[in-house]
């Protein structure tokens, strides 16, 4: 317990290491903890600025889903409409079409009638001459009685 | 543990006896019955009585090395952390070592409002440097110097806080600091402040000056004294402890408890001891800075 010459080799140790550590030691560790606080602080700020971009960019891409949508409403309502249109036209046409298939075949039927008319005619004509002749006995002159027989024929 | 021709006095004697190494003066006779010769001789003490007879001019050669070593691993452990310091993610020692400053940077900046670059690397060597100091009472008292009684080292005290001079040179140091910077903060205002208070009267300059001189002193002392007793008091516990294993089987027990329960708590008493040196640097550097 006595105070010697360690006192002033400690005093000397204390200055020494003192002297480094404030000329070594604690500058650089200091520097590189500001400077990583620093690097810090820009990252959380960059993520704050990242997530308001974020924000934007949602609202941006709701904006958008929107008016795409109403794009679509209304692409698809037009080819409803066209649609629509182009069955009407079509029906239009099946109705005008099946007007003229039924005209003509009435016409045809109409001209087959009148033909078998005509022909019926001419053999009604022609068994009522027949007919005639053999009652009368050939008397009658084709020649002769030609009117009276076709007059016969358009009664019929 | 005390040997079978060592009574439990002479082996805590022997324990709280430094290696000193230092010059007995002339006409000493020695524990062998020589006698030291004209002009004296520079020896290596053996016991306490020649330690003393050597007076100032001797050095205790255990707690320089100890002191030093334990210095010198504060430096390169810091500067090995300092070499490679950048500001990527910190891992591992890098960790704790930056844990720690931030722990005395954020005490200086408390504590002491002024600006100089000294104060807390300062403050970073007395910390961590007095930690590892008292750390050495951690080690089991008779482990170093049983192993170095084997190479021929008589006396060894492994714990340099708990040797006055240590505590007491590093809290000179601080004082000279304080002196330095009381003088050339407040140049005149510093002769002031030790004559002219409590009392601001002429008349009473003598008082003041006593008064003040006393307070100034008793800075130092109490810082390092504070160290010192601390430290003393707990290893002067861990050879009692140790002692008590020689008292018999019956003790070993109760004793490995006790060793246990005090070394835990010791971890806190070097912790805070270390601390507060620390904060009472930073303290009275402050004061050393405050213009009244």
């Amino acid at each position: 317990m006595n105070i010697n010459l360690t006192l002033i080799g400690q005093m000397i140790a204390f200055v020494c290491f003192v002297l480094f550590c404030m000329k070594y030691v604690w500058p650089p560790i200091v520097a590189a903890m500001a400077e990583r606080e620093k690097k810090i602080a820009d990252g959380l700020a960059a993520a704050d600025r990242a997530s308001h971009d974020l924000e934007l960019a949602k609202e941006k891409a709701v904006e958008r889903l929107k008016e795409a949508k109403e794009e679509a409403s209304g692409i698809v309502e037009s080819a409803n409409k066209r649609a629509n249109q182009i069955v009407e036209e079509a029906k239009g046409a099946a109705l005008v079409e099946a007007e003229r298939v039924k005209a003509s075949a009435q016409a045809e039927i109409e001209q087959e009638t009148n033909r078998a008319r005509e022909q019926l005619r001419s053999q009604v004509a022609a068994l009522s001459l027949a007919g005639a002749e053999k009652v009368l006995g050939a008397a009658i002159d084709r020649e002769a009685h030609a009117d009276l027989v076709d007059k016969l024929a358009s009664e019929l | 543990m005390a040997g079978e021709n060592q009574t439990v006095s002479e082996y805590i004697v022997h324990h709280l006896t430094n290696l000193t190494f230092g010059k007995l003066p002339a006409g000493f006779e020695r524990y062998d019955g020589s006698i030291v010769a004209d002009g004296g001789a520079w020896v290596m003490a053996h016991g306490g009585d020649e330690a003393s007879a050597m007076g100032f001019s001797a050095i205790h050669v255990d707690s320089m090395i100890w002191s030093i070593g334990l210095g010198i691993l504060f430096c390169w452990l810091f500067r090995k952390v300092a070499r490679n310091a950048e500001s990527g993610v910190p891992s591992g020692i890098v960790n704790a070592l930056e844990m720690i400053i931030e722990f005395v940077d954020n005490t200086v900046r408390d504590t002491f409002h002024g600006r100089n670059p000294l104060i807390a690397p300062l403050a970073l060597t007395v910390f961590v440097w007095v930690f590892l100091m008292n750390l050495m009472d951690l080690i089991p008292v008779d482990l170093i110097p049983s192993l170095l009684t084997l190479f021929g080292v008589e006396y060894q005290k492994i714990v340099p806080s708990t040797d006055p001079n240590i505590t007491m040179g590093m809290a000179v140091g601080v004082f000279i600091l304080m002196l330095y910077y009381s003088v050339k903060v407040k140049g005149f205002g510093f002769v002031k402040e030790l004559t002219l208070n409590p009392f601001n009267h002429w008349l009473f300059i003598p008082i003041n000056l006593f008064m003040e001189v006393v307070g100034l002193l008793a800075k130092p002392f109490s810082l390092g004294l504070r160290l010192f007793g601390n430290m003393y008091a707990g290893e002067m516990i861990f050879i009692l402890i140790a002692a008590l294993f020689s008292a018999g089987v019956a003790w070993m027990v109760p004793a490995g408890l006790l060793q246990i329960g005090w070394a835990i708590f010791h971890i806190l008493v070097i912790t805070l001891q270390a601390f507060i040196f620390m904060v009472l640097t930073i303290v009275y550097l402050s004061m050393a800075h405050e213009d009244h």
